[in-house]
Formats: structure tokens, C-alpha cells, sequence
């Protein structure tokens, strides 16, 4: 399987590891952040589809990725720096507040 | 013995190199053979037929095929560290010297003993694993097993280290064309002249595929000298990589595709410096995929005996190695390619006795050809039983009119259509398709960027396959970018390819083999259908159809037709059972490559490793690193000699040991502090400049991940510590955290293991050692220094460190770090200027040693199952900040105050030894599993206070303080009584740190 990394080309799979899901981390100071880490922790989706995969760039530039993969077919659709989605997301977030 | 002569050579036929002749031996006897040949072919040139016996019944087997998907001839070759077994003689290049023996026969090929397996054979029959060895249970590992074993096998691997070597390498390439018939050739070259680079491979030794094995003129050239022509010009092109030898044995993802070449495995030794084998990795843009078809047999009586050979096989020993494969044939068919199998057995000068298809009514042009040979034709016949036993002596033929005839012969040429070589095309979980027509499973969707072309596809006439492969490879190029335009299609024929699906000749009492390779037979698959194994995957696990090294190349397609039939469903509806990696058996050695012995993983060392080694420090692997575990002097035979001396030395005057592979690591920002807030369960922001503190960090499940030590140098810049097993981990998780968790906060994170040599100065004259070594005008005193400070400062005149007054062992100590490249020096200087002080250089036993006396927790108590809490930390646990891992360390099952805690142990007989792993029971109880308290986790012999200490987890600790347990060790033997105490043994007021 290769890989493209924002930052460093197309790779093989073996410079990255895997880590699963790109879920969240919950707010720590909402009322149920016991349940909701409880459910970040150990119950997270692995679909048959397009998946959105937090991968990590080991052997390069030790970037984070957001990798969305068709997990029935190892096609890769789309990679971003993880970074940049988070930012986004808190963004958005802000906005929202 | 006098060397046979190559009675079944062709004069003047044949692409053998006549001006080298080369011997070899098989079981022991010289042949001759020539540049060419394969061992198959050689063999055959020899007259030699029976070169195997059979994994299962030992029955007597010659040579079916003339390519890799033989199932029959395996043959060992070579002999000593590189025999090597299970190689089909078919692929097996020749060369001189080549020592090559039959397998699996005892006590010879021609007289073998267990052949009277054939006889007990109802016992061995589908799923017989499963049936005839259940009861008694005992007996199976003492005498059913062995007894297996023995009788059913393949080839001895070299009980030796393989003497040669493997490599690895990966290639880049914007069209990977695999296989060089005329498909593959045209492909290859349509994309290279429109200036792609390109990787043809072919895992033969000369390229060409069918056009060397068959009698065709391409562009009024010989199928050879137009692969010659087209080989040269693509050896033309820069941007062309050419590699024979070389099978493509899988697909993977995103145009990834695994090949194995043989470099040498054509000489007899490897030349200095040259690999045996090499595995590529070759990454494609896009691929065409022109591996050809295989023949395949038809199932009838005997039809495994020695004489039996797939037509195209008799073709191409005719054609390519100027083999006649016999002097009496018959051909046995279901299709048009009878013609061509007739005209060069009778050119080669073969006797053919008769033409057997099973279709009615035979095309016109064959029958006249056969005809002009004077050739019987048998229409809508078959061949139910081959005569002979260890070589075919004749044909039964029964055809729908009038009795069984038998005609000699010592040659039956069968064939049964031709399946397209797909397995690559899915590899990826692609499902191929089934044709009426062709009656064969062609590819069904390919994965992207991958190309099918030629008789791969289905596609069989040798015009149509040059035209399909000049468009396939132009597409390809094209598709990368190229401007690229099908080669002009040199003049050839398409030959008529018509075929009648036919399958498996019932009419015979003898046992008709599906499978050679695993000896499964019709009867077995009949078998198993009855006994309800019905659909096709477990048809092969029930039956090992096709389950052998050659992967079912002439035995699938066949043996789930024979199932459809039996079931009343069509093919398509049965399916096929899914092909995976690899194509042929490929060699451990060439996955392993280079990554064998200590080359399999790295090993680091620490800067100053020369010096340890100087001194004659012994080592122990920790993770990748080799660090000194002590270092004896002369006179000390004992290691707990030596470590005891160390720890003395350090805890009365001075040590030092070398702390280089612990995990560091830079943290910038102006949001460091903020940073190291969340990943630390204690609070590092409000550490001063110039200070350290030792911190926890937790995994998001709240079990404790790494402890270590954070310095800070500036307002936004501090230094940390991982442990040595964790510091890739830790960095790992670090960057997980900023990038993903807190993307908005100014913080940078540098791994800086590598960079820097540490190095721990402990004891009471730490500080006098030191004092020899720092720049002035820094100032090391107590007062200026005191316990926890940190400075970047220069020693030995100018060279940069930085100083850290942590301890480890409970001394007064240091902490102090060098540019790697300094490390070297340091230590030597160390070790000099110390030697007023008695100073002894200490390794990671003393260290061990020193820490349990102190009770600091390690790698056994952080063991990835253990709380803050349970590790004696759980005050440490900020309440004024969120952290990772604090809401599921807050969950009733971890934060269970019953937890087993971490207390010290001491042994009640001071003589008595302390067990790592041994597990506490109250002093009256059974030392049963619902009464274990806990377990020791380090113990260490204490020579400050002469007697054995240990840490370990023990529930309800607090309440059991001062009781007296039972340590029960069942694996060594040992249960003693111990007292819990706490796990600080030594100068529990941290006095000694602070002076």
C-alpha cells in the first residue's frame, strides 16, 4: 500500500503506523466525560466503507494523518495532515460558540 | 556408472546451446545436458521418465507440465547447507554440476516400500486426518503422527545455516508488464516507445513465453527470432528494465507488486558478492498483467503414471529444448489445439498412434491432418485408464461405439483447455468470471491502474494476442501521461481454439487423480460432495484439493467442475476458491534477506560503547540497545561479586554509569508548560527555570504509560525524559496529542535521544568528581546547585552540557549530558579524574539493584496494567488540571482502593532468596489461585543491607504493613515467608540526596 503524505510524497506503507478511527477526544468538563471517553476509548467504529483513519507518519516526518480509506478495498481517497483537520475542527467549533 | 547418452535429443531442434554441454547427476547417476535445458527437459533428453513418488501413495510420477505449475516433479537439489528441497524440475535451470534427487521414495525411486500405502488406501481417503486416526487419543502423537509423517512428505530442507545470501531491493516503474509472450512483448513495447519506463518480467530464463514453446512464425520470422528482435529493441530504450528469472508472485496494494529473482540460482555457487535470490518490491504505476494460460489435464484412470504430459508441454519440450518426450503417443482432447500437437509430435518424429476427443464431430482440417498421418481418430471418445505402472505402456480408449480398445503407447498427450494464469489479477479479492465459451474463469474486475492482456484474458489466438497486447500497453502508457500509440502489429496467425468443456472421464475403476501434488482423486471428491462438504472451499479443505505447493494449477478448475456436476449446479454458481500470494513457492531466505541473525534488527550503541567494551564490561540487549550490565574486574568470577562492588562504591564514594539510551526529548513553545500540563498527571508549568520534577504520564485508559523527568531551561523551553523501552512510544504519543488533541497550542517537540550522551554521577563524591570537570565559572555547590536544579553550562573546556541534579539511586547525584560526539571523551575524563575517588563505572544491574533499595517503580511494575495509584503515585495526580488518561482512571474498577498496591518485601530468613513472580498467600493459607494476594515483581540482593529486597503488588496493602506472607514460587520451587514492609529500604528520609 502507498501512502501520500502532505509533506513528504508518496510512501510505502511500511514508514507509516496504524492507529484506527479518527474520532475526537470528548470534552473532559462535560457532565457525561466518563461515558463519552468510555466510548472513545474502546468503541470505535471499524466500517466496511470509507473510513476516516488516523495514521502516522513513523519513518518520515512524524506528522499525524487523517487518512480516508475504503477498508474493503485498501483504496486510499483522500489523505490531510491531521494538524490541519484539527485546527478546522476547532474552528468550526469556535464559530459555533 | 557410464553416462547414458541423450537418447531423446532432436538433432537440430530445439533453443539449447549444443556447444555446451553440461553434466549433472539425478539420484546419484551422470547425465549430460545442454545451456537451455531445464532439469525437466534434460532428464527427458535422457530417457529418464519416473523422477518422483507421490506425497500420499507413493505412486510412481514422471513430468506433466514444462512450467511452474508442475505438480509432480519436485526434486531436491544440491546437496549440504544448500540442498534444497520441493523445486520442480520444470523451472530448474541446468547447470554443470547440478546434483539433483527424487523425493519422498524409500529406500529408491524405483523400489519404494511404502508404495504399499496404494494399498491400504481406503484408510486414506478424504478427510482420513479427521476420520481414521481420532480414537485412541493416545495414539495420535505416539504413533498415528509419526507414522504420517514419515510416509507422506515432500523434500528435507538443509539442516544447516544457508551459506548464501538474500537481498532486497525496490524498483519504480511507470508500466510493469509480467510475462513476455507475445502479449507481453507487445505491451512492453508500445510503452516503451512512447518513453515510459518499463519493468518486463518473466520468470523464466529466456523471454518469450509460448512463442519459444510453440511452431509460429511471427512477421516470417521464428517465434524466437522475433522475441530476439523485440529484445533488442527494448534493450534500446534507458528508460526499459529487461528481468528474466523473475517471477511477480503477488499483488498488492495501491500498484505494489512482490517479486522473487534468481540471480544465481542457475551456478552452482553464488560469485563473491552476488545474492542468491532477491525479493523486489516494484511499485508501479500501472500493469499488464500477460502471464498466459495453463493447460490443464483431463481426469481418467492412472492418470498420473510417468508418460502422462499436458500437450503443451509435449510441445514445447519438442519445440524449445529438442526433447521427443516419447516414441509412441496418443493425444487425448477437447479442443483444436490437437492440430498443433499432432504436426510436431510427427515433425519431431513421433510415432501417433491415434487422436482421442471427446467431441463428436471433429473439425474438418484436424481430421484431414491426421488423415495425411495416417492417424486413427477416435471421436467422442475417451482415454479411461492409462496402462503401465511406473511408464504408460498404452491407452485404453472407450469410445460412444463399440468395446474398449487399447493401443500402445508410451506417451499420452492430454489436454483439457486452457485456464487464463489470473491469479494475480485477484490477489486483491477480485473475483474472476466464467466464460461458456472458453469454458475457463477469466479476471473479473481488476484492481486500479492493473491491465489484463492476452491469453491472461482469455484472449487465445496468437494474432489477436499481439494486437491485444500493443493496445493494452499503449493504454497503459497513455493512461501515465505518455503520448503513446499501439505498436504496429507484426503479420501472424490466429489459430483455431475452438474447445469442448470436458472434465473428468468416470468411466474408469482405477484411481483418476484431480490433485496430483496432494494425491486427491475423483473417488475423494465424490466422497466428500456425499458426505456434504458441497460448496468449493470446503471441498478443498476436506479433500486438500489443491491445498499443495503448486496452489491447484492443474486441479482446481477441474476438481469444482467435477463438484458442479455432482451437485447439479453450473460452475459460475460453484465458484472458484480464492488465489493468494504467492503465484510459486517462494524461498524464506528471500523474504528474510538480509535481516537474518543479528542483521534482523538494528543495534545501537551508546557513544562511549568503544570504552565500555575497553574496560570489559559485559552487555545485555535492552530493546535495540546494547548496554553494560557491569563490569567485572580480574579476580571477580562472580556477577553479584561485581554488582555488589558497584553498588558499595557508589553508595561510599563515586560511580558512574552511562544513561545515553534513555528517550529525550526538546519541548519549545510559549504553550510548552500548557502542554506538558495535559500528559503529565502532575503539574509542570509551574516548575521554576533551572529546575526538574519527575513526572507520570498516562495512557487515555488511564494505566500508567512512562515516567521520567522534565527539566525546564527557559520559560518556553523545557527538557524530558522517557525511559529507555517507551522513548519512540512516548514521542509518538506526544505528537498525537499536538496535532490532533491541542492543534492550537505553540508548542514544538524535537526527539533528541541520539543527540545527546548522558551520563549518571552518583555518591557521596559526586559532587568533588564534577567539581574537576565544570568550566568556571559555574558553581556546583550544594547552596548554588541544590537537589532537582538543572543548568546548560560548558565542561572539559568549552564543550557545551547540560547538568541535572537528579538520582536515581538515592546518592547525591547528577545527571549530566554531553553532544553524542563527546560522550567518548567524557567518560574517559570521568573515569580518570575519578580515580582519586575509587571510582567504579556501573551498569544496569547496579542500577537495578540501587532503585529497588530505594523503591522507585520500572518497566516490571509498569507493566501496562498498573494504576498511578497502584504504582504509590496517586497524590502525585493533579486535582487542578484535566490530563490524559484522568477520566478513565477515575473508573470504580481502577480506582478501587482494594487494588494491589506497591509495597517491599523483605525476607523473614535474611539468608533466604527472593523470587520475581512469586505470589503472596496469607502465612495459613492454601497457595491456591482465590487466595494469591499479589506477586513480586523486582527483587534484587541488597548489599547495603545484606540481605534480599523486593517490590511487588499486593492487595490491601496498607492494612497488611509489618504482616508476615507466604512467597510462593511454584515454578522454582521455592516458598519462603516474607515481611511487607515499605519499598523504600534505603535512607527512607531521601538525607543522603539532598547533601
Amino acid at each position: 500500500m502507498r501512502i501520500h503524505c502532505p509533506h513528504c510524497g508518496e510512501r510505502s506503507l511500511d514508514e507509516f503506523s496504524y492507529l484506527g478511527d479518527a474520532v475526537v477526544r470528548p470534552d473532559p468538563a462535560s457532565p457525561n466525560a466518563q461515558e463519552a471517553f468510555y466510548t472513545y476509548g474502546y468503541e470505535r467504529s471499524n466500517v466496511a466503507g470509507p473510513m476516516q483513519e488516523l495514521w502516522y507518519h513513523a519513518a518520515g516526518c512524524h506528522a499525524w494523518l487523517v487518512v480516508t480509506r475504503d477498508t474493503r478495498t485498501h483504496e486510499i481517497l483522500e489523505v490531510k495532515s491531521a494538524h490541519e483537520v484539527a485546527l478546522a475542527r476547532q474552528k468550526v467549533a469556535g464559530t459555533a460558540q | 556408472m557410464t553416462q547414458s547418452a541423450q537418447t531423446s535429443r532432436l538433432n537440430n531442434r530445439g533453443l539449447i546451446d549444443r556447444s555446451q554441454l553440461l553434466d549433472f547427476t539425478f539420484d546419484g547417476v551422470p547425465y549430460t545436458g545442454y545451456a537451455g535445458d531445464t532439469l525437466a527437459s534434460a532428464l527427458l533428453a535422457n530417457g529418464v521418465r519416473l523422477v518422483g513418488r507421490s506425497f500420499k501413495y507413493h505412486r510412481p510420477r514422471g513430468i506433466l507440465t514444462a512450467g511452474s505449475e508442475e505438480p509432480n516433479a519436485l526434486v531436491e537439489l544440491r546437496s549440504g547447507a544448500r540442498r534444497e528441497p520441493n523445486t520442480r524440475a520444470t523451472v530448474a535451470e541446468l547447470f554443470g554440476g547440478l546434483e539433483a534427487k527424487s523425493q519422498n521414495r524409500f529406500p529408491s525411486l524405483s523400489l519404494d516400500l511404502l508404495a504399499i500405502n496404494g494399498l491400504v488406501s481406503p484408510f486414506l481417503s478424504a478427510g482420513f486426518y479427521y476420520k481414521t486416526f481420532m480414537w485412541p487419543a493416545a495414539f495420535w502423537e505416539k504413533l498415528y503422527e509419526p507414522m504420517i509423517r514419515r510416509a507422506a512428505g515432500l523434500g528435507r530442507a538443509a539442516p544447516e545455516q544457508d551459506p548464501d545470501s538474500y537481498d532486497k531491493a525496490t524498483a519504480y516503474c511507470d508500466v510493469l508488464v509480467v510475462g513476455s509472450g507475445p502479449s507481453g512483448l507487445m505491451a512492453a513495447l508500445s510503452a516503451a516507445r512512447a518513453g515510459a519506463r518499463v519493468i518486463l518480467a518473466d520468470e523464466s530464463f529466456a523471454f518469450g513465453g509460448r512463442l519459444l514453446s510453440d511452431a509460429r512464425t511471427v512477421d516470417g520470422k521464428s517465434g524466437a527470432d522475433w522475441v530476439a528482435s523485440v529484445i533488442a529493441e527494448l534493450k534500446s530504450f534507458p528508460g526499459v528494465k529487461l528481468m528474466s528469472r523473475t517471477t511477480v508472485f503477488g499483488a498488492y496494494d495501491t500498484g505494489t507488486f512482490g517479486a522473487v529473482e534468481r540471480v544465481a540460482d542457475h551456478v552452482a555457487i553464488p560469485a563473491a558478492g552476488v545474492p542468491r535470490q532477491r525479493l523486489w518490491r516494484i511499485v508501479a504505476k500501472h500493469s499488464v498483467i500477460a502471464q498466459g494460460a495453463g493447460e490443464r489435464p483431463i481426469v481418467f484412470g492412472n492418470n498420473d503414471r510417468p508418460g502422462v504430459m499436458l500437450a503443451s508441454a509435449v510441445r514445447t519440450y519438442i519445440n524449445r529444448f529438442g526433447v521427443a518426450p516419447g516414441g509412441t503417443a496418443v493425444v487425448f482432447s477437447n479442443n483444436d489445439e490437437a492440430a498443433s500437437t499432432i504436426q510436431d509430435l510427427v515433425s519431431a518424429g513421433v510415432t501417433v498412434a491415434g487422436l482421442v476427443d471427446t467431441r463428436t464431430s471433429l473439425p474438418p482440417a484436424i481430421k484431414s491432418l491426421a488423415r495425411k498421418h495416417g492417424i486413427r481418430v477416435f471421436e467422442g471418445a475417451v482415454v479411461a485408464d492409462a496402462l503401465g505402472g511406473s511408464r504408460v505402456t498404452g491407452a485404453r480408449i472407450i469410445a460412444s461405439y463399440g468395446a474398449p480398445q487399447t493401443v500402445a503407447c508410451d506417451l499420452i498427450a492430454v489436454s483439457g483447455g486452457f485456464n487464463p494464469n489470473l491469479q494475480v489479477t485477484t490477489h486483491q479479492g477480485s473475483r474472476p468470471q466464467w466464460r461458456d465459451d472458453l469454458a475457463a474463469f477469466v479476471p473479473g474486475a481488476l484492481p486500479k491502474g492493473m491491465a489484463v492482456s492476452g491469453s491472461a484474458k482469455g484472449t487465445y489466438g496468437l494474432a489477436s494476442c499481439l494486437k491485444e497486447g500493443a493496445q493494452v500497453g499503449a493504454a497503459a502508457a497513455a493512461a501515465g501521461g505518455f503520448v503513446a500509440t499501439a505498436a504496429a502489429i507484426p503479420t501472424a496467425d490466429d489459430e483455431p481454439a475452438e474447445v469442448s468443456a470436458f472434465w473428468h472421464v468416470d468411466s474408469s475403476k482405477h484411481k483418476a487423480f484431480v490433485d496430483q501434488q496432494n494425491d486427491v482423486t475423483a473417488a475423494d471428491v465424490r466422497l466428500a460432495e456425499r458426505e456434504g462438504f458441497q460448496s468449493v472451499e470446503h471441498l478443498k479443505r476436506y479433500t486438500t484439493l489443491g491445498m499443495a505447493t503448486d496452489q491447484g494449477k492443474t486441479s482446481n478448475i477441474n476438481g469444482l467442475a467435477m463438484l458442479a456436476a455432482l451437485t447439479g449446479k453450473t460452475i459460475p454458481a460453484t465458484g472458484v476458491t480464492a488465489a493468494r500470494p504467492p503465484y510459486t513457492p517462494v524461498a524464506l531466505g528471500a523474504l528474510a534477506g538480509e535481516h537474518r541473525d543479528k542483521h534482523f534488527k538494528p543495534t545501537r550503541l551508546t557513544p562511549s560503547h568503544d570504552w565500555a567494551k575497553e574496560r570489559g564490561a559485559v552487555f545485555i540487549e535492552t530493546g535495540l540497545w546494547l548496554r553494560a550490565q557491569y563490569f567485572p574486574k580480574p579476580g571477580e568470577t562472580d556477577w553479584l561479586t561485581t554488582v555488589c562492588r558497584e553498588v558499595s562504591t557508589v553508595r561510599n564514594s563515586v560511580g558512574v554509569c552511562d544513561v545515553s539510551t534513555l528517550g529525550k526529548i526538546e519541548i519549545h513553545g510559549t504553550d510548552a508548560g500548557k502542554f506538558l500540563d495535559r500528559v503529565y498527571i502532575n503539574m509542570m508549568s509551574t516548575l521554576g527555570v533551572g529546575k526538574a520534577r519527575y513526572g507520570m504520564m498516562l495512557r487515555e485508559d488511564g494505566i500508567a504509560m512512562d515516567d521520567g523527568t522534565a527539566a525546564r531551561f527557559a520559560d518556553d523551553h523545557y527538557f524530558i525524559t522517557t525511559t529507555t523501552a517507551n522513548a519512540i512510544k512516548v514521542l509518538q504519543h506526544l505528537e498525537f496529542c499536538r496535532q490532533w488533541h491541542w492543534p492550537d497550542l505553540d508548542v514544538q517537540i524535537v526527539p533528541v535521544s541520539d543527540q545527546w550522551a548522558q551520563y549518571s554521577v552518583a555518591g557521596p563524591r559526586a559532587r568533588d568528581l564534577l567539581a574537576k570537570i565544570v568550566d568556571a565559572p559555574f558553581d556546583i555547590s550544594n547552596a548554588a546547585f541544590p537537589y532537582m536544579a538543572v543548568a546548560e553550562l560548558t565542561v572539559l573546556g568549552g564543550i557545551k552540557a547540560r547538568l541535572y541534579r537528579l538520582s536515581f539511586s538515592g546518592e547525591m547525584a547528577y545527571e549530566i549530558g554531553v553532544p553524542a560526539r563527546h560522550g567518548d571523551l567524557l567518560m574517559r575524563t570521568l573515569m580518570s579524574k575519578g580515580e582519586e575517588f575509587g571510582v567504579t563505572p556501573y551498569g544496569t544491574e547496579a542500577l537495578g539493584v540501587m532503585r529497588i533499595e530505594k523503591g522507585h517503580v520500572a518497566g516490571p511494575e509498569l507493566n501496562g496494567t498498573t494504576t498511578c495509584a497502584d504504582l504509590g503515585l496517586g497524590k502525585m495526580a493533579s486535582t487542578k488540571k484535566d490530563f490524559v488518561g484522568r477520566i478513565l482512571s477515575q473508573r470504580p474498577g481502577l480506582a478501587d482502593p482494594n487494588r494491589p498496591r506497591v509495597v517491599g518485601f523483605k525476607p523473614v530468613d535474611k539468608s533466604a532468596r527472593l523470587r520475581g513472580g512469586a505470589h503472596f498467600i496469607a502465612k495459613d493459607a492454601e497457595p491456591v489461585a482465590k487466595n494469591d494476594l499479589g506477586f513480586m515483581t523486582s527483587v534484587a540482593f541488597s548489599p547495603s543491607l545484606g540481605h534480599w529486597v523486593g517490590l511487588g503488588f499486593l492487595a490491601g496493602a496498607e492494612s497488611r504493613m509489618g504482616e508476615i506472607l507466604r512467597a510462593v514460587d511454584p515454578v522454582r520451587n521455592s516458598d519462603i515467608l516474607v515481611e511487607v514492609v515499605s519499598p523504600v529500604f534505603y535512607d527512607g528520609e531521601g538525607a543522603r540526596l539532598r547533601v
